[in-house]
């Protein structure tokens, strides 16, 4: 489902990723894990081409998604963006109520039946687990949710958009324990039904979600995939020294 | 007991020197040493002891708050204090004065009629008409105006790029111009290049220059305090810039606009200078926006420097001028709250107060 080749990620003179190569298989979860630092957030945005948005950076390297090159001239990257979902670590849902939050992005893709758009947000955020809690007040300011039911909004966002991906950035590590287990479960009931690339620096909640296990680490100044597999074979049996000690947790 | 000694010793001697503000932290360390000798195997170790007793100053920190402290807190509080009691108090007298000189004329139909006899007698009403005219021109002008700049300073310029240090530049040059050389320009461009005349067009105009670097800088600002996250949700879900800035980071900053919005409505109304070379002082009800008319400030100049007799009616004109720009803040503040109700942005600012 997503491949990428060689991919490398450069901000001006510093290169955050080196040569990534990696491949993801449709419907599973893979786990990234690593030090801060070592670039799995930059190579996470690269797969959405987020880091357009910022000035200095460059991509080299091919990232395929569903056997299209995203850096090919005839795809846009907000039709990319449409099809692969992001979710960051900090809850970002807009300011404005909740029903807003999920139409906007519909209407801008060309959803304008009422009917539709009302469906759609009953379904998504039954998927969140947050219509139960949140159905009397679809009208509600979406800040004034806490934390947790912010981030399941902001999961239900993209779901909206029926992604094929989605790309999460560290998405509990800014929510309290309880939080986090249901936006975990959440990941987990999504499996076989989005391909999930997952950054987290949690190991344990790497080891009970992933079907997949990236493990990053910063090699001469970048971050390089230094070990992948299935996640319980690279927790396991790692083969590289190093994440041989950090999965263990001997170390870091 | 030789250490038990040298431990206590050190903070006696801490407590003096401060409370005689003699000496600090360093000459109590030289004191220890100085008492034991400085290579002994016993000063080293009450050193080690004293340094570590000597953290835990907390217990003593009611000998450490000295008188001198607190005289110099006190009087630090009182400075403050008396500046910001200072700008109050000059507020206040400015208000009691032109209210108590003028509020004997103000009435309702001063507000409703015509003037009479140079702005001695009558109302007041052609004047307020022309002010809000002229308002009215100079934000149609401004508000496109600033927001466009704005826009293009922060999202279509990079902070260091030329282009957008120059047209920076540019603005704080123009709002430090001083308004009388708004109103030459005013006039020689408004009203004679492109042959408005003295008029409420030529007026509105030249306000709207005049407000244009404070409205284009708070607008700015306005835009750029919106937090990243926002753009960022926006872009990843495959949302275009125009949707991303009008439907999230506009709404998202409006506070902000309506707070710019107040000052440039400040600078337009609080002008006087500029307006008698543009919009001239006409006192007659305009009739259309290519007529003359005077402004509510000019009125008050004029009154007051002009007309013999006419003090207390250009306090009258002062005091409906203060209303009119209270209300338009007190709107802008309800427009503020009803947009953060919306947004839920409003739950902070009641946290900060």
């Amino acid at each position: 489902m997503i491949r990428t080749e060689k991919l490398s990620v450069h901000y001006g003179a510093f290169t955050a990723v080196r040569n990534a190569s990696l491949s993801v298989k449709q419907g599973s979860i893979t786990a990234i894990v690593g030090p801060s630092g070592c670039g799995k957030s930059s190579f996470l945005s690269a797969l959405n081409r987020m880091t357009d948005l910022i000035p200095s950076a460059r991509i080299t390297g091919k990232v395929m998604i569903d056997c299209c090159d995203i850096h090919d001239q005839c795809r846009s990257p907000a039709e990319l963006r449409r099809c692969v979902g992001m979710i960051f670590q900090k809850p970002n849902p807009f300011p404005m109520s909740i029903r807003r939050n999920i139409e906007l992005a519909l209407r801008e893709h060309g959803t304008r039946d009422r009917a539709e758009l009302k469906s759609i947000t009953e379904r998504v955020l039954t998927d969140v687990g947050l219509w139960e809690e949140v159905c009397d007040r679809l009208d509600m300011p979406a800040l004034q949710l806490s934390g947790g039911q912010q981030q399941r909004l902001c999961i239900a966002r993209a779901l909206a958009l029926q992604p094929q991906v989605l790309l999460m950035d560290e998405p509990c590590s800014a929510l309290d324990p309880i939080a986090s287990a249901k936006v975990e479960s959440l990941i987990t009931s999504l499996r076989g039904r989005y391909t999930i690339v997952i950054v987290t620096h949690n190991l344990a909640q790497a080891r009970r979600i992933g079907d997949d296990l990236a493990v990053f680490w910063v090699n001469k100044g970048a971050g390089e995939i230094i070990e992948q597999g299935p996640a319980e074979d690279v927790f396991e049996t790692p083969s590289h020294s190093i994440s041989a000690a950090y999965l263990s947790g001997t170390r870091g | 007991m030789a250490d038990a000694d040298s431990v206590v010793q050190p903070q006696v001697v801490c407590a003096s020197s401060t409370s005689s503000s003699m000496g600090d932290r360093a000459t109590f360390r030289d004191g220890t040493v100085s008492r034991d000798g400085p290579m002994s195997r016993g000063a080293a170790m009450s050193r080690a002891g004293a340094t570590f007793r000597d953290r835990a100053t907390f217990r003593d920190s009611a000998k450490f708050r000295t008188v001198g402290v607190r005289v110099k807190e006190s009087v630090a509080t009182a400075i403050v204090w008396a500046a910001a009691g200072l700008i109050v108090a000059v507020l206040g007298w400015i208000l009691a004065d032109i209210f108590l000189k003028g509020v004997s004329e103000v009435s309702l139909s001063y507000l409703w009629n015509d003037m009479e006899d140079a702005g001695r007698g009558g109302g007041i009403l052609p004047i307020i008409v022309s002010t809000l005219a002229i308002l009215m021109v100079t934000l149609a002008t401004s508000i496109p105006l600033s927001l466009a700049t704005a826009i293009a300073l922060t999202e279509h310029t990079r902070d260091l790029s030329t282009a957008g240090r120059l047209v920076r530049r540019s603005l704080d040059v123009l709002a430090a111009v001083p308004s009388i050389v708004f109103g030459l320009f005013g006039n020689a461009f408004f009203c004679i290049v492109l042959g408005l005349g003295y008029s409420i067009w030529s007026g509105g105009f030249t306000l709207a220059c005049m407000a244009l670097p404070i409205m284009i800088r708070t607008t700015e600002q306005a835009i750029r305090a919106v937090p990243d996250e926002y753009r960022y949700a926006s872009a990843a879900l495959g949302m275009s810039r125009s949707t991303t800035m009008f439907r999230i980071i506009l709404p998202a900053a409006a506070p902000g606009l309506a707070a710019g919005l107040v000052l440039g409505i400040g600078r337009a109304l609080a002008e006087t200078a500029a307006l008698i070379f543009t919009s001239g002082y006409v006192t007659r009800m305009p009739e259309s926006l290519s007529d003359s008319g005077r402004a509510l400030s000019v009125h008050i100049y004029d009154l007051a420097m002009n007309v013999p007799g006419g003090n207390a009616r250009s306090c009258a004109a002062a005091i409906v001028l203060v209303a009119l720009l209270l209300m338009l803040n007190l709107l802008s503040a309800m427009l503020t709250r009803y947009v953060g109700q919306k947004t839920g942005t409003s739950m902070f600012e009641r946290n900060d107060g």
